[in-house]
C-alpha cells in the first residue's frame, strides 16, 4: 500500500466523482474506489410539499433529465390519486417522453461518450470532445446534431412549458391540449429524428465496427462484467420507456423476475458504504454479497445495454433491425460488454424516434379530453419510467390533504452504481501495472464508467458539476510524487 | 482583445448548463465574441489555470448554483478574486432555488432520512457516509456539508443577477453581448425586465382588477380554462409578484407561475410579496372567511418561497421540523 492515485474529479459525465486507486508495493492495483462526494437530500425536504408540486420540484434533481423525473413523479401522482388518464393524455406524455429520449441519447453519443470512439481513446486530449467529433464527421453533420436537438427541445417546450423543467404533468393527465399545427411540427421532427437515428447508426458502424482495434476494445475482458440486468418491458417483452413491467434477467440471460413496478420494495434494496454518498442497489431476491459479479451476486445493471438484455427486442422495425445486428455481432444475449452501451444507446435512439413518429401520427393526440380529475383521497403512489440512464422510481406517501409525508427515490444511476464501481476497479487492474500511468490509460479508465452515461447529480439527488482531470500520485507519507494534468 | 469569461456551477442541477447548450447555434456567436478561460462542462481548463490568472483578469464569471459545500465557497471566492464582474446565473445562485428548501430541515435529518430511514434500505448496522473512512486498502475522505444552503451573494459580492430556472435564452445572450459591447448596466442590476410577469402574460386582459377570489383551487382539482387569468380561476399564480422575462412559458402550458424569476426590484422578500399580492385578491373581509381561504393554501412555504427561501428574511427553519 505504498501509493495512492487520485483522479479528482472525473470528467464528461453529469455530476461529481473522484477515483482513488491504491497500489501495492509492486505498483499493481490493490483496489480502485469510485467516490461520489455529494448529497442534496430531496427525499427529506419534499416532506410537507403539495403532492401535485412533485413533478416540478423533483425535476430539479437533474437539469439534464428533468423530463424523466417529471414523468416518474406524474405517474406516481396518477397512482396516488387512483386516476387513469385519458388515452390522449398518455399518448401526449409518451410523445414528449420519446422526444426527450431522442435528444438526450444524442447528447450523450455526440457530446459526452462518443468522443472516446469517434475521435478515439488514444487521440490527443484536446481533441477528445465534441469539437473533435465535428472534426471527424464534418461541420455540416455537426450542425445537423445541433439542429435536431434544437428542434426537438423547442417542441418539448411548446407542449410541456419548458424543455428544462417541464410543467405539464398533473395527476390524471396533462395540463393542455395539442393543436393541429403542433402535431404537424411533431410529425416533421419525428421524420427528421428517424433519419438522424439511422445516420448515427451509420457513424457507429463506420467508426467503431469497421475498426478491429475498437471491436477488440469493446469485447475485452477489462470492460466485461457478468451481472443481472433490469429494464421496463411491454406485454410482448419489448423495450419500453414510459410504462410496463420490470423484468430482470440473470447473467445467463434467463428471466429471473418480472414484476409490477409497484412491488419494487419486494425486489430492490439499497446498500450503504461509509466511503461514498452513493447508495448501491441490489436484488433483494439474491442479496448483497459485496462487489461481485455472477448469479450469486444481487448486483444488476440498468440503462441501454441492460434494457436490451432484459427484453426480447424492440417494438419498431428499424430499431429491431439495429438490435439484431448488435446482438448477433456481439455473440447473443446477454451482452456483458459495458462499452456496448454506446451502441445500444443508438439502437434506443432509433426506437424512440420511431415511437415518436407513431405517436405524432396518431389522430387521438388532438383529443380535447386530456384530464381525469381525481376524486379519491390520496394515500400512497409509485411511479416508474425508464430514464435515459436507467430505471427511475418515485414513491410518495401523503396525508389526506395530499401533502407529502414521506418520499423514496431510486434513481437511474443508483441501480448501476455497484456495477460501475466494479467496472472502475476492474479496468484499473487491467490497465495499470508496475505503477505506470499515462493519460491514455487514465482515459481508458474513465471510459469504464462513461459508457454508463452516469449521472451522479441524479444518483445522489445531488449537485452535478464537472471539473478537469487532475491525477496526483502520493507516496506513503502523503507527499505528491507525481502529477498528471489534462491540458 | 476579446474579454475573458468563466462559467462555473455550484449546487445546481445542471439545467443552467443545458440552457447555455440550448442556445444552439447562438453558442457559436458567444464563443466567437469571448475568450472562455474556464468552463468545466465543455472545456478542460482546470482550477489551477484559474489560480494562475492575474486578479481581475477575467472580465466576468457566470456562476450558477447555490452554496452548500466548502469547495463551492472556495471556488466562488477564487472566481471573485479573478473576475471584474460576477454574474449570479439562475435561481439557485440568485435566491437559493428549489434545493434551498432543504433549509427547512437540518443536515442530520437529511442524512438520517437518506441512509437510515427510506423503506428500500438494508442497513442493519446503521452505516452512514463518513468524512473520514478507513477501508482495508487505506483512508478515504468525503467533503463535509454546511448545515444551510446559501445564495451566491451571501458568500461573495455579486455584480449582476440573471434569474430564472433556468434563465431564458434571450436574456443569457443579451447579458453576454452587453459584456462584450461594454454596455453593462450599473452594478447590482438584475439582467431582466423590472416589471411583473402579468405585463407580458397572454391572459393579462382577464386579470382580476379587484378582490374576487372566492376559493383557492389546486392545479390538480380543476381543468383550467386556457384563455382566462389563472388567478381569476382561483389558482395561485405568482405572476403579479414575479419578474417578467420568461414570456410566461408555464402559463402558456396552462400551469401557474411558481416564481422562478424572483421578485421585481426593491422587493426584499419574494415570498412575502407574493403572499400579500395573492391575499389582496381574496374576496372576503371577515376573519373566518380569510381563515378558510388560508386553509386552502396547505404549504405556504413551498408555494410562495419555492425558489427563494435562503434569500428570504426567513432564510431557514431554526428548529427541527419535527419539534
Amino acid at each position: 500500500m505504498s501509493t495512492k492515485i487520485v483522479i479528482d474529479p472525473i470528467t464528461r459525465l453529469e455530476g461529481h466523482g473522484k477515483i482513488h486507486i491504491f497500489l501495492d508495493d509492486a505498483g499493481s492495483v490493490d483496489r480502485a474506489f469510485l467516490q461520489i462526494p455529494e448529497l442534496r437530500g430531496f427525499e427529506k425536504f419534499v416532506e410537507g410539499r403539495r403532492a401535485e408540486d412533485m413533478p416540478q420540484i423533483t425535476s430539479r434533481i437533474c437539469g439534464v433529465c428533468p423530463t424523466a423525473h417529471h414523468m416518474a413523479a406524474t405517474k406516481a401522482l396518477d397512482d396516488l390519486y387512483g386516476v387513469d388518464p385519458p388515452a390522449a393524455a398518455k399518448k401526449i406524455r409518451e410523445l414528449i417522453y420519446s422526444t426527450f429520449m431522442v435528444e438526450d441519447h444524442a447528447l450523450h453519443f455526440f457530446f459526452l461518450g462518443g468522443p472516446d470512439f469517434v475521435v478515439g481513446p488514444a487521440a490527443p486530449k484536446a481533441d477528445r470532445n465534441i469539437l473533435g467529433v465535428l472534426g471527424q464527421v464534418g461541420l455540416e453533420v455537426g450542425k445537423e446534431v445541433i439542429g435536431v436537438r434544437k428542434q426537438l427541445r423547442e417542441l418539448m417546450g411548446q407542449v410541456a412549458g419548458k424543455p428544462i423543467h417541464p410543467v405539464f404533468g398533473l395527476p390524471g393527465g396533462v395540463s393542455r391540449t395539442l393543436t393541429a399545427e403542433i402535431q404537424d411540427e411533431f410529425r416533421a421532427a419525428a421524420a427528421r429524428a428517424v433519419e438522424f437515428g439511422t445516420f448515427a447508426l451509420g457513424v457507429f458502424r463506420d467508426v467503431v465496427l469497421s475498426n478491429p482495434e475498437y471491436v477488440e476494445l469493446v469485447t475485452s475482458e477489462a470492460y466485461t462484467h457478468r451481472t443481472h440486468y433490469m429494464g421496463l418491458v411491454d406485454a410482448a417483452n419489448n423495450v419500453t420507456f414510459y410504462d410496463g413491467k420490470l423484468r430482470v434477467v440473470d447473467p445467463g440471460g434467463h428471466e429471473f423476475l418480472a414484476f409490477d413496478p409497484r412491488d419494487y420494495l419486494q425486489h430492490i434494496a439499497e446498500h450503504v458504504e461509509p466511503w461514498t454518498y452513493m447508495k448501491f442497489c441490489f436484488l433483494k431476491d439474491v442479496g448483497w454479497n459485496g462487489f461481485a459479479e455472477g448469479p450469486d451476486s444481487g448486483i444488476y445493471a440498468v440503462a441501454p445495454l441492460a434494457r436490451l438484455n432484459a427484453s426480447d427486442g424492440m417494438a419498431t422495425p428499424l430499431a429491431q433491425e439495429a438490435h439484431d445486428e448488435l446482438i448477433s455481432t456481439l455473440g447473443g444475449k446477454p451482452v456483458h460488454h459495458t462499452l456496448a452501451n454506446h451502441w445500444a444507446r443508438i439502437v434506443e435512439l432509433v426506437y424512440a424516434a420511431e415511437r415518436m413518429s407513431e405517436l405524432a401520427a396518431d389522430p387521438e393526440i388532438l383529443s380535447p379530453d386530456v384530464r381525469t380529475l381525481p376524486t379519491a383521497p390520496p394515500e400512497e403512489g409509485i411511479g416508474v419510467v425508464e430514464a435515459p440512464r436507467g430505471t427511475l422510481i418515485h414513491h410518495y406517501r401523503t396525508d389526506e390533504r395530499g401533502l407529502i409525508t414521506s418520499a423514496n427515490l431510486i434513481v437511474a444511476t443508483q441501480n448501476n452504481a455497484a456495477r460501475i464501481a466494479m467496472s472502475v476497479d476492474k479496468a484499473a487492474r487491467w490497465l495499470i501495472t508496475a505503477g505506470e500511468v499515462d493519460d491514455g490509460l487514465l482515459n481508458q479508465l474513465e471510459m469504464a464508467f462513461r459508457a454508463y452515461d452516469p449521472c451522479y447529480g441524479c444518483a445522489t439527488h445531488s449537485l452535478p458539476g464537472q471539473m478537469p482531470l487532475l491525477v496526483q500520485i502520493h507516496d506513503a507519507d502523503g507527499e505528491v510524487v507525481r502529477e498528471l494534468r489534462r491540458d | 482583445m476579446k474579454p475573458k469569461v468563466a462559467f462555473y456551477w455550484c449546487a445546481s442541477c445542471g439545467g443552467c448548463e443545458e440552457a447555455v447548450v440550448d442556445l444552439a447555434e447562438d453558442v457559436l456567436a458567444v464563443v466567437e465574441a469571448v475568450d472562455i478561460a474556464f468552463w468545466p462542462v465543455a472545456l478542460d481548463f482546470k482550477r489551477a489555470d484559474v489560480e494562475a490568472l492575474a486578479d481581475g483578469e477575467l472580465a466576468a464569471s457566470f456562476i450558477n448554483g447555490a452554496i452548500r459545500t466548502s469547495e463551492q465557497q472556495e471556488m466562488a471566492e477564487l472566481l471573485r478574486r479573478k473576475s471584474g464582474a460576477i454574474v449570479a446565473f439562475g435561481s439557485c445562485a440568485c435566491l437559493g432555488g428549489v434545493p434551498g428548501l432543504a433549509n427547512l430541515y437540518s443536515r442530520d435529518e437529511i442524512l438520517d432520512r437518506v441512509y437510515l430511514e427510506v423503506p428500500s434500505l438494508v442497513n442493519d448496522e446503521g452505516t452512514l457516509p463518513e468524512e473520514d473512512a478507513e477501508v482495508p486498502e487505506g483512508h478515504l475522505t468525503l467533503p463535509a456539508f454546511f448545515d444551510s444552503v446559501r445564495t451566491l451573494d451571501q458568500v461573495v459580492d455579486v455584480d449582476y443577477f440573471l434569474p430564472g430556472c433556468p434563465p431564458p435564452g434571450h436574456l443569457i445572450k443579451a447579458a453576454v453581448m452587453a459584456l462584450v459591447d461594454g454596455t453593462l448596466p450599473p452594478v447590482g442590476t438584475v439582467l431582466a425586465p423590472d416589471v411583473a410577469l402579468c405585463s407580458e402574460c397572454p391572459r393579462a386582459a382577464t386579470k382580476p382588477q379587484k378582490p374576487q377570489i372566492k376559493a383557492f383551487k389546486r392545479p390538480h382539482e380543476v381543468v383550467a380554462d386556457p384563455d382566462v387569468c389563472l388567478l381569476a380561476q382561483g389558482l395561485i399564480c405568482l405572476g403579479p409578484a414575479t419578474r417578467a422575462g420568461c414570456g410566461g412559458v408555464c402559463i402558456r402550458a396552462n400551469m401557474p407561475c411558481t416564481g422562478c424569476m424572483g421578485p421585481t426590484g426593491r422587493v426584499v422578500d419574494h415570498g412575502a410579496k407574493a403572499l400579500s399580492a395573492i391575499a389582496s385578491l381574496i374576496d372576503s373581509t371577515d376573519e373566518d372567511g380569510i381563515a378558510t381561504r388560508a386553509q386552502e393554501i396547505p404549504d405556504p412555504v413551498g408555494t410562495f418561497y419555492r425558489y427563494s427561501l435562503p434569500a428570504s428574511l426567513l432564510h431557514r427553519r431554526v428548529t427541527s421540523a419535527h419539534q
